[in-house]
C-alpha cells in the first residue's frame, strides 16, 4: 500500500529573506486558505460556523485568533488560518455559499519596517498613507506586473498574497524596490 | 586665458574657493560647486557650444533653463554612460564633468556641413517634401541616406545602461508644481492647513525667477533667501514632501501627475546613490500649477549669433552665478524686465551701449532709472541684424518704423526680451482650456478640467507680489474644496523691490517683416526663420498643425517652448486672422525630455515580465530539460539524455508513453472551480456539450465557443459533487476563459447561483499516460479502486496520493490509459518525485511539451490557438459531435445558425500525409491545387500542425483546408521550406495512429 511521503509543504519561496534600510521582508508561515462567496442572508450562519464576524465593506478585515477574514468584495473573502483549516468548519454548513481551497493557490510575503510602504508603493499604486489605508484594512490590488491583496496588520507591517507562481517576481521586486531610498 | 575671466568677484552666490574641474571638448577649465555647464562655460568666456540642425550655423547659450533649445551637448562618465542632448543649462557641473559639442565635423570652430548655410536657399521650409521627391530611384541610394546622416543630433550610447532606476506611487492632498514664489507660498499656506503636499521643482534649489530677480524683498528678506528658508521649513513638516531636481513632465486624468526625479545626475560618483532618477507617479486630490513662464526672443536678422541670449538669462548668470555674459552688452526688448537686466550689469560695471527697445512707449520710470545709470535709451527702435559670427560682435540699429539711418553699435552680447509666454503645458495637458488675452497676447490657463489651480507667472501674474498672492489664492482654493479642517497661519506675504513682466511682443521685429530675406530665427534647433513661416503659408499651410509639421517650427528636443508663440503670430499676421482663429499646437509630454530608463522602471532583466515556474520546476531542471516559454510560463520542452538531439528525445519520449508510460507536468492547466446549486446548468450554457446529466464521478471534454459560434477554448470538466465542478482550461486561456465565465455570469445569467474560483495554482498536475500508467499511479493511492470497472476512463475520484489529497482524474489525450494527478501544489514535486521513482524501474520516462504535441496530434486531438485561430467553429474542427443536440440554450448557438458558418465548403481540419512518407510539413505552409498555375496562385488552406510521428513512423499533419471533408484522397500541394518548391500531400483523416478501444478521451 502508499507510504505517505511527507506532511511538510514546500513554500515557493522557501529561505528567501532581503533586509534593506528600514523594511525587512520575510516569508509569512504556511496558512489554510479559502475563498468565501456569499449573500447577505447567508453571512451570520457563515460567521458563526469560522467563529470570526465577517466584514461586510470591501477592504476591511476581521481577525479572531489565528483566523483573518479579508472582505475582497460585496460578497467575497479570503479566509486564512495557520493553524485549523476554515474548510473543515464549513462542512457542514448548509446555507447557500461556495467556499473553494486556495490553500495552496497563494503565498504570503510580510514587508515591515517604516519604509515597508513606500517600498511597496515602488509598484502599488494605492495610497497607503494610515489616513486611506489603516491598520486592518485590505485590498485586492496589484504590485508592478502582478495581481495581489494586500493587508496591514499592523502600521508598519504589510502582508501581501500572492499568487504562488508570481510570488518570485513579487519578492524581487520587493527586494529591488528596497534598494531605493527616498 | 585667465581661469574663468568672466567670474566677477563678489557677485553671485557660488562660494569662490568651491572650484570644480571639467573638460568641454576635451579642454580642461575650472567653475564653481553650484554651477550649470553653461554658466561655468560663460564664466569661461565661451559662448560658442554647437552647431544647429540644419544650416550647422554656429550656436551659443540662449537660455538659464531647461527652455534651452541651443546649448545641447554629450555627457560622458564611461562607455556605457553618455547622455546626447543634455541642456548644458541645467546640466549641474561636477568634478570631472566631461562635456562635448554636437553637430560638428571636424571641430566646432570650423563645421564642413556650414555649407548648408551658403545652400539654404534649397533647404527653405518643407524642402524635404520637395526635395526628395525625384527621381524615386534616388530615394534609396541617396536621399534618405542624406536625411539619415543629418537627421538627430548627438549619439546614442551603444552599451547597455548599467545604472537602475526606481518608480514610486505617491499621493497627496495638493501636489505643487514648482517652488518659485508662487508654488512655495501655496506650499506653505495648504501644507499650515494640515494638507500633505507634494512640491516639486526641476531645480535643484527652490526660487524660480527669485534667482535673477535679485532685488525683490519678500517678508523683509532677499527674495533668494525667503525662498530657501521656505523651502526648508517645508522640508520639516512630515505633512510635505519636497522634491527638487524633479520636474513634473506630464498631467494624465483623475489628477495623475508624472514627475522624474533626478537622483545622480549631478553627483560626480553615479554610484553614490542606488538609482539613477526615480518616476513618480502621483495621485493628488487638488494640483497647484506654479509652472513659471518663459522669456522669448525676439526675432531678428542673425538673432542666433554666439553671445546673444535672453534678458533673464543673463541676469540669473550675473545675480546667481556671479558671471558676465559680456562686457559690453547691447539690450534689444519689448518688455519691461529686460531693463532690469540691464540696471544689474550696468551696476556691476559691465558696458551697456544701449538699451533698445522696440516700444513706442516704456514706462517713465524705466528710462529715469537709465539716465540715472548713465545708459543710452532708443525707445521706438529695432535691431535690425547683429554682426559676428562664432560670436556676436555688434548691433545694427535703427527706427522701429523703418526711417532714419542705421548705426553700428559694437558689443561682445546682446541680451534680448520679447515678454514672457507663460508655462501652460500642464495645465494644457491636463486637459484645461486656454484662453487669449488679447491686451498682453497671452494664452493664459482659462476653464479647468480636473481640480486644479494656476497660480503666478503661468497664470498671467505680472510680478512677484502677484505671483505670491495668487500662490495663496490658489492654496486656499484647495484647502475649501478639500474641505480642511485646519487654517492657514499665512495669508499675505509682503514683498518690495523686483521688476514688472509686462510688455510683449510675438512675431517677427521691425527689420525682420515680410519681403526682408534675412536669417531671423523662429526655432534656433529646427532652424525655422521668420520667412519660413510665410512660405509655409503661402504654399497653402492655412492650420497651425500644418505649418509646424511642413516647417518642423517646435518639433524639436525644446517643442517650441521659445518658439511657438512667434511662429503662431507671424502665420496669423500672414492669413489675417486673429491669433485665437489660428489655433494653437498640442501641448504633449513629456514637458522636458525623459529618459527611458526613468519609464521602463524597475521593469528589466527578471522583473520585465513576470516568469512563472510550476511547483515540479525543479525537477526538470535536474533532469536536465530544455525549456519552452508558454506564456510567462516556463514549461519543461523534452528532457535530452546524454547524445540526444532535439528530435532524438522527442521520439524516444513519444514510442515510450505509447510502449510503457510517461509523466507529464500539466501543472500550467488553467482550472477553475464552479460551486453552486446552478453550476451544472451555468457549463451548460458556457459549453457546447451537455451537462445538467453529467454524473457524480464523471468527467467530460467540453468545447466553449464566443457569441459568433467560433471555438474559444476547450477542456476537460470534472463533477465532484452535485453542486461543485472542476473545470480545466488551456493553459493560455486560464486568464481569459475565467473573465469570460465571469463576464456571462454578471450580464446574461446573473439569476443563477453559482460562483467561480480560480484553482490554476492550487493544484499541481502530473499526467501520467500510457500502459503502465495504471500501475504507477496505483502504487501510490490510497482509498481509490484503481480497476477499470470501478474507475473507468472520464471518471474522477478523490481520496489521496502519497498521503496527500488528489482529485485524479482518469483521462488521456495521447489516447491511452491514463491519470492527471491533481495534488496541492506545495506537494506537487514530492508527489512527482515518488510517481518518477516508480516510473523508472518500469521503463517509463518524463516527457515534455513537444511529445505531448505529438501524441495528441496521432490521435487527430486538436490544440484550441494552433488548430484554431478563432475562424474556426466546432463543425470546422470535426467536433459537431461535442455540440448538445438537445440544448435549447448556449453561448454560441445563435452564431453557429448564422448562413456563412451553415455554408458548405469551409475551411474544414483535415489530416495530410506526406506523398514521399518522408517530409516533415513545414507549420504554416500553404496548400494549393495546383503547383504550376500562375502566382498569385489560389490558396485552398494551410498547415496548422506538423511532425515527425516515430508511432507512426511518417510525417503527421493536420490543416485547414477549404471543403476538407470532401477531400479525402486528394493530392494537393503544401508550399515547401524556404520557398523551395511544393511537397506532394495527400488528405486524409486525423487518426494517425489505429485506434484502440481504450473508452479514452482527451483534454
Amino acid at each position: 500500500m502508499a507510504e505517505p511521503i511527507t506532511a511538510i509543504r514546500a513554500h515557493p519561496l522557501a529561505g528567501r529573506v532581503h533586509a534593506g534600510s528600514g523594511v525587512a521582508i520575510t516569508l509569512a508561515p504556511e496558512a489554510f486558505r479559502i475563498n468565501l462567496r456569499a449573500r447577505a442572508d447567508a453571512l451570520a450562519t457563515l460567521s458563526g460556523a469560522l467563529s470570526v464576524e465577517l466584514a461586510t465593506m470591501p477592504g476591511q478585515s476581521v481577525t479572531a485568533g489565528n483566523r483573518l477574514a479579508l472582505c475582497l468584495g460585496p460578497d467575497e473573502w479570503l479566509v486564512i488560518d495557520v493553524k485549523n483549516h476554515p474548510l473543515t468548519d464549513l462542512a457542514a454548513v448548509e446555507v447557500l455559499h461556495s467556499a473553494v481551497d486556495v490553500s495552496d493557490r497563494n503565498t504570503a510575503i510580510l514587508v515591515s519596517g517604516p519604509s515597508a510602504a513606500d517600498v511597496i508603493n515602488a509598484g502599488c499604486p494605492r495610497d497607503l498613507s494610515l489616513a486611506a489605508f489603516p491598520v486592518g484594512a485590505c485590498a485586492r490590488t496589484i504590485f508592478g506586473k502582478v495581481e495581489v491583496v494586500l493587508h496591514r496588520p499592523r502600521a508598519t507591517v504589510f502582508r501581501m498574497e500572492v499568487w504562488r507562481s508570481f510570488s518570485d517576481y513579487a519578492f524581487q521586486l520587493l527586494a529591488e524596490a528596497a534598494r531605493d531610498q527616498a | 586665458m585667465n581661469s574663468q575671466p568672466n567670474r566677477l568677484v563678489g557677485k553671485g552666490r557660488l562660494t569662490p574657493a568651491h572650484k570644480v574641474r571639467f573638460t568641454f571638448d576635451g579642454k580642461s577649465m575650472e567653475g564653481l560647486a553650484g554651477d550649470t555647464l553653461a554658466s561655468a562655460l560663460i564664466a569661461n568666456d565661451i559662448h560658442l557650444v554647437g552647431r544647429s540642425f540644419k544650416y550647422h550655423r554656429p550656436r551659443g547659450i540662449v537660455t538659464a533653463g531647461p527652455e534651452e533649445p541651443n546649448a545641447l551637448v554629450g555627457i560622458t562618465r564611461d562607455k556605457a554612460r553618455h547622455v546626447p542632448n543634455v541642456r548644458a543649462t541645467v546640466q549641474e557641473l561636477h568634478d570631472g564633468l566631461n562635456a562635448t559639442s554636437q553637430n560638428r565635423w571636424p571641430s566646432l570652430a570650423f563645421d564642413v556641413g556650414e555649407v548648408n548655410d551658403l545652400a539654404s536657399p534649397f533647404l527653405a521650409a518643407g524642402f524635404y517634401y520637395k526635395t526628395f521627391m525625384w527621381p524615386q530611384a534616388a530615394w534609396a541610394k541617396v536621399y534618405e541616406p542624406f536625411i539619415r546622416h543629418a537627421a538627430g543630433l548627438g549619439t546614442a550610447p551603444t552599451e547597455p545602461d548599467p545604472d537602475a532606476y526606481a518608480s514610486r506611487y505617491g499621493h497627496c492632498d495638493v501636489l505643487v508644481c514648482g517652488a518659485g514664489a508662487a508654488g512655495l507660498s501655496a506650499a506653505l499656506v495648504a501644507a499650515e492647513a494640515g494638507l500633505s503636499v507634494i512640491i516639486c521643482d526641476e531645480n535643484p534649489k527652490a526660487g524660480g525667477a527669485l534667482r535673477h530677480e535679485a532685488d525683490v524683498m519678500i517678508e523683509g528678506i532677499v527674495g533668494w533667501d525667503w525662498a530657501k528658508a521656505t523651502l526648508s521649513r517645508l522640508a520639516g513638516l512630515s505633512n510635505v514632501r519636497v522634491l527638487t531636481r524633479t520636474t513634473a513632465f506630464g498631467y494624465q486624468a483623475q489628477n495623475m501627475v508624472s514627475l522624474v526625479e533626478r537622483v545622480s545626475e549631478h553627483l560626480t560618483d553615479p554610484s553614490a546613490t542606488p538609482v539613477r532618477e526615480r518616476l513618480w507617479q502621483v495621485r493628488a486630490r487638488h494640483v497647484v500649477m506654479a509652472t513659471g513662464a518663459i522669456e522669448r526672443h525676439m526675432v531678428f536678422a542673425n538673432n542666433d549669433r554666439p553671445g546673444i541670449m535672453l534678458a533673464s538669462a543673463a541676469r540669473t548668470y550675473l545675480n546667481h552665478y556671479g558671471v558676465a555674459v559680456g562686457r559690453r552688452v547691447g539690450v534689444y526688448t519689448a518688455n519691461d524686465s529686460a531693463w532690469a537686466a540691464a540696471f544689474d550689469l550696468k551696476a556691476a560695471g559691465i558696458d551697456i551701449p544701449a538699451i533698445v527697445d522696440a516700444r513706442a512707449d516704456v514706462p517713465e520710470a524705466l528710462v529715469a532709472k537709465a539716465a540715472r545709470l548713465d545708459i543710452r535709451v532708443l525707445v521706438g527702435h529695432a535691431v535690425t541684424a547683429a554682426g559676428g559670427k562664432l560670436r556676436v560682435s555688434s548691433m545694427c540699429v535703427a527706427r522701429a518704423d523703418g526711417t532714419g539711418e542705421t548705426e553700428v553699435i559694437p558689443v561682445d552680447a546682446i541680451i534680448m526680451s520679447a515678454g514672457w509666454t507663460p508655462s501652460v503645458h500642464l495645465f494644457s495637458q491636463s486637459r484645461g482650456k486656454l484662453r487669449f488675452e488679447t491686451e498682453t497676447q497671452r494664452f493664459l490657463p482659462g476653464q479647468h478640467a480636473q481640480d486644479a489651480s494656476c497660480a503666478g507667472a503661468c497664470n498671467g501674474a505680472a510680478d512677484t507680489a502677484g505671483a505670491l498672492s495668487q500662490g495663496i489664492a490658489a492654496a486656499e482654493a484647495a484647502i475649501a474644496a478639500l474641505n480642511a479642517k485646519g487654517k492657514a497661519s499665512t495669508t499675505a506675504l509682503t514683498t518690495t523691490g523686483g521688476t514688472s513682466w509686462n510688455g510683449s511682443l510675438i512675431g517677427a521685429a521691425p527689420g525682420a517683416e515680410a519681403g526682408k530675406v534675412v536669417k531671423a530665427f523662429v526655432d534656433y534647433q529646427n532652424d525655422v526663420t521668420a520667412k519660413d513661416i510665410r512660405l509655409a503659408v503661402q504654399e497653402g499651410m492655412h492650420s497651425i498643425e500644418h505649418v509646424k509639421r511642413f516647417t518642423t517650427n517646435g518639433m524639436a528636443t525644446d517643442q517650441g517652448k521659445l518658439s511657438n508663440m512667434h511662429g503662431l503670430a507671424i502665420a496669423a499676421e500672414v492669413l489675417g486672422k486673429p491669433i485665437p482663429e489660428v489655433g494653437l499646437t498640442t501641448f504633449r509630454q513629456p514637458y522636458t525630455p525623459v529618459t527611458f530608463g526613468a519609464i521602463v522602471g524597475h521593469a528589466r532583466g527578471a522583473l520585465f515580465d513576470p516568469t512563472r515556474r510550476t511547483p515540479i520546476h525543479d525537477a526538470h531542471v535536474k533532469a536536465g530539460a530544455v525549456f519552452e516559454d508558454v506564456g510567462q510560463w516556463k514549461r519543461p520542452w523534452y528532457y535530452p539524455r546524454a547524445g540526444e538531439d532535439m528530435h532524438g528525445a522527442v521520439n524516444r519520449e513519444c514510442v515510450t508513453v505509447r510502449k510503457t508510460a510517461g509523466l507529464f507536468d500539466a501543472s500550467t492547466l488553467g482550472k477553475i472551480e464552479v460551486v453552486g446549486p446552478d453550476a451544472a446548468a451555468f457549463l451548460d450554457l458556457i459549453y457546447t456539450n451537455p451537462f445538467m446529466k453529467l454524473g457524480v464521478g464523471r468527467l467530460r471534454y467540453g468545447i466553449m465557443c464566443r457569441e459568433d459560434g467560433f471555438i474559444y477554448d476547450d477542456g476537460v470538466v470534472g463533477r465532484l459533487a452535485e453542486d461543485r465542478f472542476h473545470v480545466t482550461t488551456t493553459t493560455g486561456g486560464a486568464a481569459r476563459v475565467l473573465n469570460h465565465m465571469e463576464d456571462y455570469l454578471q450580464t446574461e445569467f446573473p439569476h443563477l447561483d453559482v460562483w467561480l474560483t480560480s484553482v490554476s495554482e492550487q493544484w499541481a498536475v502530473i499526467a501520467v499516460q500510457g500502459p503502465q500508467a495504471a500501475a504507477i499511479v496505483g502504487a501510490h493511492v490510497d482509498g481509490i479502486d484503481m480497476s477499470a470497472d470501478a474507475f473507468p476512463m472520464m471518471s474522477v475520484r478523490e481520496g489521496r496520493i502519497c498521503g496527500v489529497p488528489t482529485r485524479l482524474f482518469r483521462m488521456s489525450f495521447a489516447g491511452e490509459d491514463g491519470f492527471e494527478v491533481n495534488v496541492p501544489a506545495d506537494h506537487g514535486r514530492a508527489v512527482w518525485d515518488a510517481l518518477m521513482a516508480t516510473a523508472e524501474p518500469l521503463g517509463a520516462c518524463a516527457y515534455g511539451t513537444e511529445a505531448m504535441h505529438v501524441l495528441r496530434a496521432e490521435k487527430g486531438f486538436i490544440i484550441v490557438g494552433q488548430d484554431t485561430d478563432g475562424t474556426v467553429t466546432p463543425q470546422d474542427a470535426g467536433l459537431a459531435w461535442a455540440i448538445g443536440k438537445n440544448k435549447t440554450d448556449f453561448v454560441g448557438i445563435r452564431g453557429l445558425k448564422r448562413p456563412d458558418l451553415m455554408a458548405s465548403g469551409r475551411r474544414q481540419l483535415v489530416g495530410l500525409m506526406s506523398a514521399d512518407g518522408s517530409t516533415v510539413l513545414e507549420e504554416g505552409a500553404q496548400l494549393v491545387a495546383d503547383p504550376n498555375q500562375k502566382v498569385p496562385m489560389t490558396m485552398i488552406g494551410w498547415v496548422t500542425s506538423s511532425y515527425w510521428s516515430d508511432n507512426a513512423g511518417m510525417p503527421i499533419a493536420m490543416a485547414l483546408l477549404e471543403n476538407g471533408f470532401a477531400r479525402t484522397g486528394e493530392k494537393l500541394y503544401a508550399s515547401a521550406a524556404g520557398g523551395a518548391g511544393f511537397v506532394e500531400v495527400i488528405v486524409r483523416d486525423t487518426q494517425f495512429l489505429p485506434t484502440q478501444k481504450t473508452g479514452a478521451d482527451h483534454g
